[in-house]
């Protein structure tokens, strides 16, 4: 049976004072994971609303305008202040300096500051919601985020404070990657979660600034009419499509390499089995982020940009479909001679390569010049980046939180209702977006508060996806809590795994290691090295 | 039952259609092909080597040259297949044919106009002959908004202060929807309209139709610009709330006007709100009402006060 360590980074020291004003990026870690699943419970709350009052066309119990509010919300939330710092902030936080042998990140103060910095900007959002919420989508297309007479600019000015947070983070993780390895690891004997957070980080650190001016000029243009975006002016409205989409195209790669990043940990820990392609899939990462910088024109294939320019976007878009694939491959070989458990990060692992893939194959339709000009705007594109949004992100996420759980609270979470709320929300989530993509091609256009009868059915059949999904996120809520405060104790290594943070205590102490840590084997040195399991199960015992 | 509709498409009515149809089923297929490598390799592998009750170390095997190649030059020839032949539809959407008949549309806030060569105009429905090119010069008197017709697979934003252009020739007559698909506030669900297509002949004498014939009487004649000029998207006629303020009854009544409270809906009243809907807003209703200066003419603005007048 296993005890707890007397002493961890959760009760050393003691007090709300000192997790308010820590720097350890441990407790900063668990702070941002709290924020953002708050903020994630909320947002799907607002979807599932809006599922329901999409039920049947015409009015259910909302009228058209808080609709388009809800709408804006959900997106608003979900992507700034939920997926965006998701990963990064919250387990990328937690799990960096563990996994290459550091006491803390580079810069701890910056740290603490990034997470005061996404509260307030927070704020700032939360306040646009009680005022009036923005209703332009959250995207803020002009001229009618400019027009329209909902609370727009504190909306905005949360979204910008936000993106200072999201630069932080970036900037202390590529410092801490390149400052702060243990004593033999070098660059290619890093778990590759850190090569994904690494290629993040330099999305964030590049990018989030035109987010940053993008923005500020919207506020300019909405209070005191500067003109930019305005015709009548000499401004164009099409401008700030481009800004927007140069910084939130890259975005979407801060939201889905993080992801990528876990599955080349949970597959090879669950396998136990040397990852396939090391090399590729580091350096697709990097590429992949490299990339996402010139693509950002597909998403305005019908805006009145140059036919020239649509088709150099739709020619690079499709460049960015090669390091996905090949990462998937490379993911699915190296299941080849492992032995394989199927505890629940590895179901949540596998669910994201069946869910990616259709999240990536849809992406090609997209691309196409000629099927895009149908497809845009429509629920197919709804479809495709939920399933690249929440079916890859976010199934990463729920996979790692059920992998480092144990590491975090040194407690193991009920494997039977782990499954079952698994179950649930596979199945709750294709059955919510599959038909998406039906009634997209058939022309359902997004963002309709009301549409017409022939689509009900799929609408129907989304709504009830929706139910069961937000059926399974309930029982994982109280499982997951649960299990935090009176859970077993997990062990050490609860997978037998081979990086880093599984070679301490768990929960970890203050400083991380109780001993100067040393890198003895390579991350996935599953050939040469067998790490007894900690947690009895089906899966832990040793050949006799 | 329609014969060019499929699970996935709508039915195809335009001519460049099936070449659009024609690269989706390409590509849906290929995707199909390569769930059926991922899927089943992904479950095969799985399920092969599962663990099976031990912990043993496994083979150290993590390279393999030609598979890696392969699975990076296959895919990239592909899709610059795709790419290619996407491009190359993409090029016929953009050039216009030169004998095409050049209809201007207006969108705002939440309805379409259009304008023919022959100087009628209609709203919210756009009437085109069959086999026929139509070259469309949009732009829009306020935001975005966005010219979708699924049948036809064309799609284009329409922006303030500028044109963009769009065309289709339409292979069968019939009715098509016409969506919205940029947001535009509000009304953006309920901005459809519907394309007419009619054959030539009937095209001829509808064109020569237009105009209003003087016998309608004017309640009549407000009851069908209620619905052809757009008014029904935001304003009912049974008393309930819409975008904006029912027409039951309010004819001889308060208006309800916070800045001129004594303000009574009569002709006058109905006549500024039509020309300029902004001066005197009904409290609880957003100023969101465009302009039907230039769009209605005396004798339609005549018979919307008759119609009004009429619904008691």
């Amino acid at each position: 049976m296993n005890t707890l360590p007397a002493t961890s980074y959760l009760n050393d020291p003691k007090g709300l004072k000192s997790w308010l004003l820590t720097k350890d990026h441990k407790r900063i870690g668990v702070m941002y994971l709290i924020a953002i699943l708050f903020f994630f419970v909320l947002g799907g709350a607002i979807a599932l609303i809006m599922r329901l009052e999409l039920f049947r066309p015409g009015q259910q119990f909302m009228d058209a305008k808080t609709y388009n509010q809800l709408f804006t919300l959900h997106g608003a939330i979900m992507v700034f202040l939920f997926i965006i710092p998701s990963i990064p902030a919250a387990i990328g936080n937690f799990v960096i300096p563990l996994q290459i042998g550091a006491k803390d990140v580079a810069f701890p103060r910056l740290n603490l500051a990034s997470w005061y910095i996404y509260v307030l900007g927070a704020l700032f959002c939360v306040y646009s919601l009680i005022s009036g919420a923005a209703d332009t989508g959250w995207t803020f297309y002009t001229p009618y985020s400019v027009t329209t007479s909902t609370s727009v600019i504190s909306m905005t000015i949360g979204a910008f404070i936000l993106g200072f947070s999201s630069i932080f983070t970036g900037l202390n993780f590529i410092v801490t990657v390149h400052k702060l390895r243990a004593p033999g690891m070098t660059w290619f004997n890093m778990p590759l979660f850190i090569w994904g957070m690494y290629a993040t980080a330099i999305i964030q650190v590049l990018a989030t600034p035109v987010l940053a001016i993008t923005l500020l000029m919207l506020v300019l243009e909405r209070a005191v009419g500067i003109g930019i975006f305005d015709p009548a002016m000499g401004g164009d409205p099409v401008l700030f499509q481009h800004f927007f989409w140069f910084y939130s195209h890259p975005a979407v790669y801060i939201m889905i390499l993080p992801g990528m990043a876990i599955i080349s940990e949970l597959i090879p820990a669950f396998a136990h089995k040397r990852i396939f392609g090391y090399r590729a899939i580091a350096y697709s990462s990097v590429g992949l982020a490299l990339l996402s910088f010139i693509v950002w024109g597909h998403h305005m294939f019908t805006s009145g940009q140059s036919e020239l320019a649509a088709v150099v976007f739709s020619f690079l878009t499709f460049s960015v479909g090669i390091p996905s694939a090949v990462k998937v491959f490379n993911w699915m070989s190296t299941l080849y001679r492992g032995s394989i458990s199927f505890n629940t990060p590895m179901l949540y692992a596998l669910a994201f390569l069946f869910l990616f893939t259709i999240g990536g194959l849809t992406g090609i339709f997209l691309g196409a010049l000629s099927i895009d000009i149908h497809l845009h705007d429509t629920y197919f594109v709804v479809a495709h980046f939920h399933y690249v949004m929440m079916g890859g992100t976010v199934i990463a996420l729920l996979g790692a939180l059920h992998y480092w759980w144990p590491k975090i609270w040194g407690r193991m979470y009920n494997e039977f209702w782990a499954k079952i709320s698994f179950a649930l929300i596979f199945v709750g989530f294709n059955a919510t977006f599959l038909p998406q993509f039906v009634m997209g091609a058939q022309g359902m256009p997004r963002r309709y508060f009301n549409y017409l009868d022939q689509y009900q059915p799929y609408h129907a059949f989304s709504s009830v996806g929706a139910l069961i999904l937000g059926l399974g996120f309930l029982i994982m809520i109280f499982y997951l809590t649960h299990a935090a405060r009176k859970g077993r104790p997990a062990g050490d290594n609860p997978w037998g795994a081979l990086t880093m943070e599984w070679f301490t205590t768990s929960p970890p102490p203050h400083h991380n290691f109780n001993e100067e840590p040393k890198v003895t084997h390579g991350p996935y040195d599953y050939d040469q090295v067998l790490a007894p399991i900690t947690i009895e199960s089906e899966y832990s015992r040793v050949k006799r | 039952m329609d014969t060019t509709a499929s699970y996935f498409l709508p039915p195809q009515s335009s001519t460049i259609a099936p070449e659009v149809d024609a690269l989706f089923y390409f590509i849906l297929y290929m995707s199909v092909a390569f769930m059926i490598i991922i899927y089943g390799g992904v479950g095969y592998l799985a399920w092969k080597y599962r663990r099976r009750g031990e912990q043993k170390l496994t083979d150290p095997l993590d390279q393999n040259h030609g598979l890696e190649i392969a699975w990076t030059v296959i895919p990239s020839l592909l899709v610059v297949a795709i790419f290619a032949w996407g491009f190359k539809t993409y090029m016929t959407m953009n050039v216009v044919p030169r004998n095409a008949i050049e209809v201007k549309v207006t969108a705002q806030m939440w309805f379409w106009s259009f304008d023919y060569p022959s100087g009628a105009n209609t709203v919210g429905e756009l009437v085109a002959p069959v086999d026929q090119p139509i070259k469309l010069l949009m732009s829009s008197q306020d935001v975005l908004h966005s010219f979708y017709v699924p049948d036809f697979r064309v799609k284009m934003d329409v922006i303030p202060n500028r044109y963009t252009v769009l065309w289709f020739e339409a292979t069968r007559v019939g009715e098509y929807n016409l969506f919205c698909t940029e947001y535009c506030g509000k009304g953006h669900s309920e901005m459809l309209g519907k394309v007419k297509v009619l054959s030539d002949a009937d095209y001829r004498k509808w064109l020569e139709s237009q105009g209003d014939d003087p016998s309608i009487p004017l309640p009549e004649l407000g009851a069908k610009l209620f619905k052809s000029r757009a008014c029904v998207t935001c304003h009912t006629t049974d008393g309930s709330k819409g975008t904006g303020p029912s027409f039951k009854g309010i004819f001889g009544k308060l208006a309800g006007v916070a800045a001129a409270p004594n303000q009574v809906v009569d002709e006058n009243y109905i006549r500024e709100s039509i020309l300029n809907p902004q001066a005197k807003i009904v409290a609880g209703f957003d100023p969101v009402m465009p302009t039907y200066q230039g769009i209605l003419k005396d004798r339609q603005i005549d018979a919307m006060v008759a119609y009004i007048k009429s619904l008691q």
